[in-house]
C-alpha cells in the first residue's frame, strides 16, 4: 500500500492526537483524580497509528498494560477512556478496568491485560474462532519486549504457525522492562524478530523513526498476512520517553544511557513526521494549528465528560461476576 | 429412555449432545483424539464432527487456555480436557487472570465461556503430582463455577450445564468414579449448578460430601444404619455455587455435621462449609462439627504410605460413631472391600 499524503496526514493527526492525550494525562494525574497505575504512551505512538491505519474497523486487537494509544488509534472512544482512569461508571469498563483494562468491542478493541503476555493467547483465539467462521479480518496482538521472554508467547507462536491462524503479532521493542534492560534478559546481539523466527512466523524488525517508512513496511507484512493466512511477527523499534509507569519523567535514575535518551529526543518520530510533512506542504502551519485546536477540544470534552460522570453504585460491587444469560433449549431437570 | 452407561460413556454423550446441538462447541486437549482418547471420554468426536472442532493440541496448558478464552469471546463453546488436574496448574494465569474475569473487570460485556475438564488422580502410586485436588483453590476466585459430579447421571447433565454456560466453569472429574454406572437418559437435559442432593434422609447427623467421597459416605451411611444409625448423605454436586440451604436443611434436623473432602485440611472447602454452619446455626448444633480431609501432606506414592492417607467407609464410619458416642464396629465393613485400598476396584489395573 502507498503511504498517500492522505495516510501521512492521518497518521500525523493520530499520534498528535495520542501525545496529547497522554500529556493531558500526565499533567492532571497529580490531581489524584485518575487513581490507578497508568502507562503512558508519549513517545511510542507511531506503532499504533501505524497500525490503526492498516487494520479495519472489524479487524480485532488486543493489547497490554501499555494501551492507551492502541484503543485510541483502534477507534476506542477517548471519552470512555479518560472516565474508565476517573473510575467512573461511564469508562469503558465502567470503572471496573481502570488504565490497564481497556476494551471497546465496536471498535474491534477486544481487551487490554495487566500481566505481562497474558493477553497474547487470547489474541490467538479471536484468530482461531475467525479462522472457523471463514473471517476474512485478522486479529492484532500488541505486546512488548519483556513478553517475548514468556513462555506463553512461543507457545502461542507456536500453536497460530501450526493452525496458520490469522494472527499478527506487533512487537514494540522500546528496551526495558520496566528499569531492567534487554542486556540483562538476552544474550548480546540477539534481535527479537530471529526468535519469532526460529518458531515459524514471519518475521521482521522495523524503526520507528521513520513513520513512512515505517507505514510502508507494515503496510507490506500485514498484507502477507491478511491474503497468505500467514501469521507474522513485526518487531518495531521505539522509545517510552517517561517512567514505565507514572506521568513523570524518570532519566535522572540513570537507569538508561544518556547517548540513547539523547538519540530518541532528537529523533522523536511525531516531529520528524510534521516537519517532513510540513516541509512537503502537505500541511500548512494553519492546518496544524487547526489540527491541535481540535484535537485539545476533544480531549477537554473527554475530561469534562470524564468529571461530570458518575461514580458506580458502591451497591454494584459484586454485580457481574458472573453472566446470567441462557440461550440454548436443553431442558433443566430438578432433584 | 434411559439405559446403563458408565461415567466415561455419560460424559462422551454430553459432549458428543453439546456438539450435535451447537456448532460453535469445540473439544480440545492433550489426548483428545488419540488411541485412548482421554479414558474413552472423547472417544468418536473426531469422527463425527471433524478436525476443526476436535482437537489433540500442542503441550502448551497456558496458551491452550488463553486461546479456549479468546475464542470464546467471538461466542465459540471451548470445551478443554486435561487428563490430571496437576498439569493444568500451568495455566493458572490464563484460568485466574483472565478466563475468572473478564466479564467483571471489561464491566460486563463479553465473558469467558469455557468449560475445563480436570481428571483428578488417586491411589496406584500417583504420587506427589498426579492426585491432587485444588476445587478449593477454584473455588476462591470470583468468576469461577466448581463443579464435581459423583455419578455417570450427574456428569452428563452437569456437563451439559457447564458447556453452555457463559462462565468460566471448571469440571472435575475423579478418575475413580470413571467405572462407576447408573441409568442416564437418552435425552438431553442439564442440573443446574447449586442443587445439592440429599441421597439418604436421616436423623442423627449429617454428612456432606461431594464426588468420590460421596460413595464412601453412602457406603458407611448404608453400614451404619443397619446398627440403627440413620445420616443424612448429601453429595453437594457444585462447591460454587454452593447449595447452603440443603446442608443447614438437614442439620437443621440432626443437629450434627460431619463434612468429607477431598483435599488437604487447611483451607479447605470443609472448613468453609463448617463455619456457613457454625455462623448460621450455633444454637442448632448439638455437638461440634468435624470433617475429614486428607493430611496436610503431598499424597506420597507407596500403597504404605497411602493406606491411612484417604478417608474410606470404615473411616467414616468409625468418625460418625465416635461422634455418636457408639462402638460401630467399623472393622466388618473394611472386612467387606475384596481389592486392595490403592485401587477402586477390579475394573482399576494401573497405570493412571
Amino acid at each position: 500500500m502507498e503511504t498517500t499524503p492522505e495516510i501521512a496526514l492521518a497518521l500525523l493527526a493520530q499520534m498528535k492526537r495520542i501525545r496529547m492525550v497522554e500529556e493531558a494525562i500526565a499533567d492532571r494525574y497529580p490531581e489524584g483524580r485518575m487513581r490507578c497505575p497508568t502507562h503512558l504512551s508519549i513517545g511510542q505512538e507511531a506503532p499504533a497509528a501505524v497500525l490503526g491505519s492498516l487494520l479495519r474497523m472489524d479487524d480485532l486487537v488486543v493489547s497490554s498494560h501499555r494501551a492507551h494509544a492502541h484503543y485510541l488509534a483502534k477507534g476506542g472512544s477517548l471519552r470512555a477512556l479518560i472516565a474508565e482512569l476517573y473510575g467512573k461508571e461511564t469508562g469503558c469498563s465502567r470503572g471496573r478496568g481502570g488504565s490497564m483494562h481497556l476494551v471497546d468491542i465496536d471498535a474491534g478493541f477486544m481487551g487490554s491485560t495487566a500481566i505481562v503476555a497474558n493477553s497474547i493467547p487470547v489474541g490467538a483465539g479471536l484468530g482461531l474462532a475467525l479462522r472457523m467462521r471463514h473471517s476474512e479480518n485478522i486479529a492484532c496482538i500488541f505486546l512488548g519486549d519483556g513478553a517475548v521472554e514468556e513462555g506463553v508467547f512461543y507457545e502461542t507462536a507456536n500453536f497460530a504457525v501450526l493452525r496458520r491462524l490469522p494472527v499478527v503479532f506487533i512487537c514494540e521493542n522500546n528496551g526495558y522492562s520496566v528499569y531492567s534492560p534487554l542486556s540483562v534478559r538476552q544474550p548480546e546481539n540477539r534481535e527479537l524478530s530471529s526468535l519469532a523466527a526460529a518458531i515459524g512466523l514471519r518475521s521482521g524488525c522495523v524503526d520507528s523513526v521513520d513513520v513512512l517508512a515505517l507505514h510502508a513496511q507494515v503496510a507490506e507484512r500485514m498484507r502477507a498476512a491478511r491474503e497468505e493466512c500467514l501469521p507474522a511477527f513485526i518487531e518495531i523499534k521505539t522509545f517510552r520517553w517517561r517512567e514505565h509507569c507514572g506521568p513523570n519523567h524518570d532519566d535522572d535514575l540513570g537507569y538508561r544511557d544518556a547517548r540513547l535518551v539523547d538519540y530518541w529526543h532528537a529523533h522523536d518520530p511525531l516531529r520528524l513526521l510534521q516537519e517532513r510533512l510540513l516541509d512537503e506542504r502537505c500541511i500548512t502551519s494553519v492546518g496544524l494549528a487547526t489540527m491541535e485546536r481540535g484535537i485539545r477540544d476533544e480531549i477537554e470534552d473527554a475530561f469534562r465528560f470524564a468529571e461530570d460522570s458518575p461514580f458506580p453504585d458502591p451497591d454494584t460491587l459484586a454485580e457481574g461476576v458472573y453472566r446470567a444469560d441462557d440461550s440454548v433449549g436443553i431442558p433443566w431437570v430438578g432433584n | 429412555m434411559g439405559r446403563e452407561l458408565n461415567f466415561c460413556e455419560a460424559v462422551n454423550e454430553a459432549l458428543a449432545t453439546a456438539m450435535t446441538v451447537d456448532p460453535d462447541v469445540i473439544c480440545f486437549g492433550l489426548g483428545v483424539g488419540d488411541p485412548k482418547n482421554i479414558f474413552g471420554t472423547t472417544l468418536g468426536l473426531k469422527e463425527r464432527f471433524g478436525p476443526d472442532r476436535v482437537f489433540d493440541m500442542p503441550t502448551s496448558e497456558n496458551a491452550m487456555t488463553g486461546i479456549a478464552v479468546g475464542a470464546s469471546l467471538l461466542g465459540l463453546r471451548p470445551v478443554m480436557v486435561h487428563q490430571r488436574t496437576d498439569f493444568f496448574l500451568l495455566a493458572l494465569d490464563q484460568l485466574v487472570n483472565n478466563a475468572a474475569k473478564w466479564h467483571y473487570m471489561f464491566g460486563g460485556g463479553r465473558a469467558a465461556g469455557i468449560t475445563i475438564r480436570l481428571i483428578t488422580g488417586q491411589g496406584w502410586g500417583q504420587g506427589p503430582t498426579h492426585s491432587q485436588n485444588l476445587h478449593a483453590w477454584f473455588a476462591h476466585i470470583p468468576g469461577l463455577k466448581v463443579v464435581m459430579p459423583t455419578n455417570p447421571y450427574d456428569a452428563k447433565g452437569l456437563l451439559l450445564a457447564s458447556i453452555f454456560d457463559p462462565n468460566p466453569v471448571v469440571f472435575i472429574e475423579h478418575r475413580w468414579l470413571h467405572g462407576s454406572r447408573a441409568q442416564v437418559p437418552d435425552s438431553p437435559y442439564r442440573i443446574p449448578f447449586g442443587q445439592a442432593k440429599e441421597l439418604l434422609a436421616g436423623q442423627d447427623l449429617t454428612i456432606v460430601a461431594t464426588s468420590y467421597l460421596t460413595l464412601e459416605a453412602w457406603h458407611a451411611a448404608r453400614f451404619l444404619r443397619d446398627q440403627g444409625i440413620s445420616v443424612s448423605v448429601i453429595d453437594l454436586r457444585s462447591i460454587k455455587p454452593l447449595d447452603r440451604e440443603t446442608i443447614f436443611r438437614s442439620v437443621q434436623t440432626t443437629g450434627r455435621l460431619l463434612v468429607l473432602d477431598s483435599a488437604h485440611l487447611t483451607g479447605s472447602v470443609a472448613g468453609e462449609i463448617i463455619a456457613l454452619v457454625a455462623s448460621n446455626l450455633f444454637a442448632g448444633l448439638k455437638q461440634a462439627p468435624e470433617r475429614m480431609t486428607f493430611p496436610d501432606a503431598p499424597s506420597p506414592a507407596s500403597p504404605a504410605l497411602t493406606r491411612n492417607y484417604y478417608p474410606r467407609a470404615p473411616d467414616i464410619a468409625a468418625k460418625v460413631g465416635e461422634m455418636l458416642g457408639r462402638d460401630v464396629n467399623p472393622g466388618a465393613l473394611a472386612a467387606q472391600c475384596k481389592f486392595p485400598h490403592d485401587v477402586p476396584g477390579d475394573w482399576f489395573n494401573g497405570p493412571f
